[in-house]
């Protein structure tokens, strides 16, 4: 029998697959090439290859919109990051390792409620709803964009630190508690620094989430409130310089930093 | 050894435990009393779900009873918290907190106690000396050996000088080897302590080989209270005789009661004397229960108490199980030594008898 | 069974009832501050939405308190200003149509090219899974902005695609494919894709492969234990990625704008045309809401189908 020349068969092999998921990848990072290579493009077209200048990282660091923008976005995304971590952190606690209550179903659906809804709705209905204040009070400052900011990013903040709890080995409390820690000091020595990770991740992925943030943002801001991405979506419309690609390249690194953080930081000590 | 006249470390009182309620309350215990002496290493036995564990975290304060009381020395506990419980616990899983080193785990209690420093510091010195673990002092928990994480989370647990030590199952993520050594160190550090132990387990070898005294459990409630040898060789009950050794089961009748001993028939038809019990049954009907290497293998059947027919014989090393098929065609298990250089007494299929001695048949009631 | 004591009496049981009672008391209590954020920021502003869906639009924006069901009225159906005849709103349906066909288009995209990048993932030794799935998260976690930008600049006229097949020699002049559905439907399957791989891989790491063995081992060729095996249990996440993916395309705002240009609208910039130029904004509240009600229809299906499958 001709058996010897035949290849051996893997269980876990589809003919096919391995070349399709290589396309993929492919696919994710491809388009994320010329958009870097260029903004180092010296020529003021984004579609002209003129050589190599860091020409539109120094424009756009000369841009008094586009570093008023950024400013602005890392102020909303540190406001918003920091109460929504907070306020998940709370929510985690009183959700999980609970017995069951009644409203909790409720409670899960509130926290998850932006996930769910699209990102438009919400954004128009904040429009009208902080159009009647600002009618009505005459303010136009930053908390709008703070408090939707923040509302949003609560269920990204809270995702990773309720998986943290739930993995968290209850016996341990009740160890501390067998050494005669008190539920305070429990909470502070044994629960927080377990925590911690949860904690911090959640805190990033919230700032991510409020960094990147184009349509709710683009439909509460008042004049002159722009963000990175919304000045950003703004200059789209005109005639796009390698400017775009410059900042566009920047944020795309610290997008690469930080998810590469939270990374990290979720895979040790899970253990 | 229970001390006479002294006041027991822990009372248990009449305690209740059922979780649940209505349709589905499981009694996890029912109305169990023991009590566990000063400086005794107490071993409370049975299977899973008996409710060993549910018990000792009634005393450890992480459950509190339906009913009952649970008294230390003299104050009832039943109602205070963990933290406010000179008790300690041993975790299954040990419980050390990772994100600390073994000093910092070995030093929280005394901190949470409020402990001047120094006191601290000379405290982990010993607990790590008593445990042999100086070298780690300063490790990570999740950085030591399993061996080495359950001498760290006994030394946390000692730390505080606890009136009383609860060890829940302590060995079983143990391997045989490490469990063997730990078994004779935990001997030892109770006797250096001088604190009472309270042991779960479901191993009845371990529980034979540690105790000063084994409660066995099965179902939420205490079936026997003793030490190692007398709930070996005088079972109270038929469940404690099959849970702890080996043990052939005879049913019989009682056809005579005199002063001493009793008279009963084997299914099988012989008639057998055996030493009376304490409390002997109204009823006739009876199991007697015999250990396997406590019966000799003859060939003739002259004066042999029971007959039957060899069926099988299994080779284990130090001794030789034989399975004998008896004129009722139930089996008995014998067990015998083997002897250097000599090859297997019989052969299946051989006619054989079994002698008994008396003593050791113990009458169960049914 | 062992029977009940007589000494399990009602004081004791009620202790631990009120401490029950107090903890979920606390519990309670740690959720409140996020939840009024919620309310106040999230689920609240929705039915001021619902209220002003039924006013009269104001002259500039903006609302008259008078009741009005015109805005429910204009989102299927057209009154014509000089006979007052009644049709349907064509305009309307086909930007829901196109948005309900992209967006089924997308999903069905996203899931051939994510399924088997999933099951890729899921089949390579521990030590590279976690750098694959890295690989992915990346993208997902970078600026939509700035990925459908990317999409923007590859497929334009003087883009890498067309430079490529022109120096190629293989067209003459450039592929008009910016400002096309093609362009919407290439841009939301790349920003959405790991929307799919995710939750397909979280259901493909939990796969037993030796029910795949076992499926080989009674007879079973590669394409039915592929059927038969494995597509059935990890159906769970096939379903949750499609949502994923589904949903936020439906209410795709961004990426229909940049790479649709302006003509070729989807229901999110229509919901935004009402607010800007259109100055409707019940009818801009109505559409909003009718784009609520399509993506809870489809996250009460999922619902469903998840349950099917855990019963």
């Amino acid at each position: 029998m001709a058996v010897a020349r035949q290849k051996p068969f893997v269980i876990r092999h589809m003919p096919g697959f391995p070349t399709l998921a290589i396309v993929c990848f492919f696919a994710l990072y491809m388009p994320l090439v010329p958009l870097v290579i260029y903004s180092f493009n010296a020529g003021n077209n984004i579609a002209l290859w003129e050589g190599i200048s860091f020409r539109w990282y120094v424009a756009a660091w000369d841009n008094e919109l586009v570093k008023a923008a950024a400013v602005r976005s890392l102020v909303v995304a540190s406001f918003a990051s920091f109460f929504a971590t907070i306020l998940a952190t709370m929510a985690a606690l009183g959700t999980t390792r609970t017995r069951a209550y009644r409203g909790q179903t409720t409670i899960y659906a509130l926290i998850n409620q932006p996930l769910m809804v699209p990102e438009i709705v919400t954004a128009v209905a904040l429009l009208i709803l902080f159009a009647m204040i600002k009618e009505a009070t005459g303010y136009h400052g930053y908390a709008y964009l703070i408090i939707a900011h923040t509302a949003f990013c609560i269920p990204f903040a809270y995702l990773p630190i309720r998986a943290r709890l739930e993995g968290m080995d209850k016996t341990l409390e009740t160890a501390a508690a067998d050494l005669y820690a008190r539920p305070w000091p429990t909470f502070r020595r044994v629960t927080l620094p377990l925590m911690l990770p949860g904690i911090f991740a959640g805190a990033m992925l919230a700032f991510v989430i409020s960094l990147d943030d184009v349509v709710i943002t683009e439909f509460v801001k008042s004049a002159g409130q722009d963000t990175l991405p919304t000045y950003m979506l703004g200059q789209l419309r005109r005639v796009i310089t390698p400017e775009i690609n410059a900042i566009s390249s920047v944020l795309l690194l610290i997008s690469v930093i930080l998810v590469t953080l939270i990374f990290f930081l979720s895979r040790n000590k899970t253990a | 050894m229970p001390a006479n006249g002294e006041v027991p470390a822990i009372r248990v009182e009449e305690v209740d435990k059922i979780f649940g309620n209505d349709a589905d309350r499981v009694v996890a215990l029912n109305r169990v009393s023991v009590a566990i002496e000063e400086n005794e290493f107490f071993t409370l036995l049975g299977p899973s779900g008996c409710g060993k564990t549910t018990l000792l975290r009634l005393i450890a304060g992480f459950e509190q009873p339906t009913a009952g009381r649970i008294l230390l020395q003299d104050d009832d506990i039943t109602r205070l918290a963990p933290y406010d419980r000179p008790v300690n616990t041993v975790f299954q899983n040990y419980a050390l907190f990772p994100h600390m080193t073994v000093e910092q785990n070995i030093a929280f209690a005394l901190e949470m106690l409020e402990k001047p420093a120094a006191e601290i510091d000379q405290t982990v010195t010993d607990m790590l000396r008593l445990v042999r673990m100086e070298q780690l002092r300063d490790r990570r928990v999740d950085q030591i050996s399993g061996g080495q994480q359950q001498r760290v989370a006994l030394a946390r647990a000692l730390a505080p000088h606890p009136r009383v030590l609860l060890l829940d199952e302590p060995l079983s993520a143990l391997d045989y080897k490490l469990r063997k050594d730990m078994q004779i160190e935990l001997k030892r550090l109770q006797h250096e302590t001088g604190i009472t132990f309270i042991f779960v387990t479901h191993d009845q070898e371990e529980a034979l080989t540690m105790s000063d005294r084994v409660a066995v459990m099965n179902d939420g409630n205490i079936l026997q209270v003793g030490p190692p040898h007398e709930i070996y060789d005088h079972p109270s009950e038929r469940f404690v005789a099959d849970f702890i050794g080996d043990t052939n089961f005879l049913p019989a009748d009682i056809i005579e009661r005199g002063g001493d001993a009793v008279s009963c028939r084997l299914e099988s038809g012989e008639v057998l004397a055996v030493p009376a019990g304490v409390d002997l049954p109204d009823h006739d009907r009876v199991t007697l229960a015999i250990r396997p290497e406590q019966v000799t293998l003859c060939e003739t059947a002259g004066d042999a108490t029971l007959q039957g027919t060899l069926q099988d014989a299994v080779y284990i090393g130090t001794d030789t199980h034989y399975r004998i098929r008896l004129a009722d065609d139930s089996l008995f298990t014998a067990r015998v030594q083997n002897a250097r250089g000599r090859a297997q007494l019989f052969e299946s299929g051989d006619r054989l008898g079994i002698r008994l001695d008396p003593e050791h048949v113990q009458l169960l009631k049914d | 069974m062992a029977s009940v004591s007589p000494y399990s009496n009602a004081p004791v049981l009620d202790l631990e009832a009120l401490a029950r009672r107090r903890e979920v008391k606390t519990n309670v209590l740690l959720t409140v501050p996020a939840l009024t954020v919620l309310v106040a920021a999230a689920s609240g502003p929705l039915l001021i939405m619902l209220i002003f869906s039924f006013l009269t639009p104001g002259d500039y924006g903006g609302v008259k308190w008078e009741l009005s069901f015109d805005a429910w009225f204009q989102v299927v159906l057209h009154r014509d200003i000089f006979d007052d005849t009644i049709s349907l709103a064509d305009a309307h349906l086909s930007i829901l149509w196109r948005s309900v066909k992209l967006s089924f288009l997308t999903t069905l995209v996203a899931f051939i090219l994510g399924f088997p990048t999933a099951y890729f993932i899921a089949t390579r030794p521990p030590e590279t899974r976690n750098i694959w799935l890295f690989l992915v998260t990346i993208p997902f976690w970078t600026n939509l902005l700035i990925r459908t930008f990317a999409i923007l600049e590859i497929i334009r006229n003087q883009g890498v695609i067309n430079s490529a097949l022109l120096g190629m020699g293989l067209i003459d002049a450039p592929l008009d494919m910016l400002y096309t559905d093609i362009a919407i439907l290439l841009g939301m399957t790349y920003v959405y894709i790991p929307l799919m791989i995710l939750p397909i891989y979280a259901s493909m790491e939990r796969l037993d492969f030796r029910l795949v063995e076992a499926g080989y081992d009674l007879y079973a060729s590669r394409w039915k234990v592929l059927k038969r095996i494995i597509l059935p249990l990890v159906k769970p996440g096939v379903i949750a990625g499609s949502i994923l993916v589904f949903i936020p395309s439906l209410g795709a705002y961004v990426t229909p704008r940049v790479l649709g240009g302006g003509k070729n609208l989807m229901l999110g910039n229509l919901i935004e045309l009402q607010f800007g130029q259109g100055r409707n904004w019940p009818l801009g509240a109505a559409l909003s809401l009718t784009l609520l009600v399509i993506v809870m229809f489809a996250l009460i299906f999922y619902v469903r189908s998840a349950q099917r499958e855990t019963h």
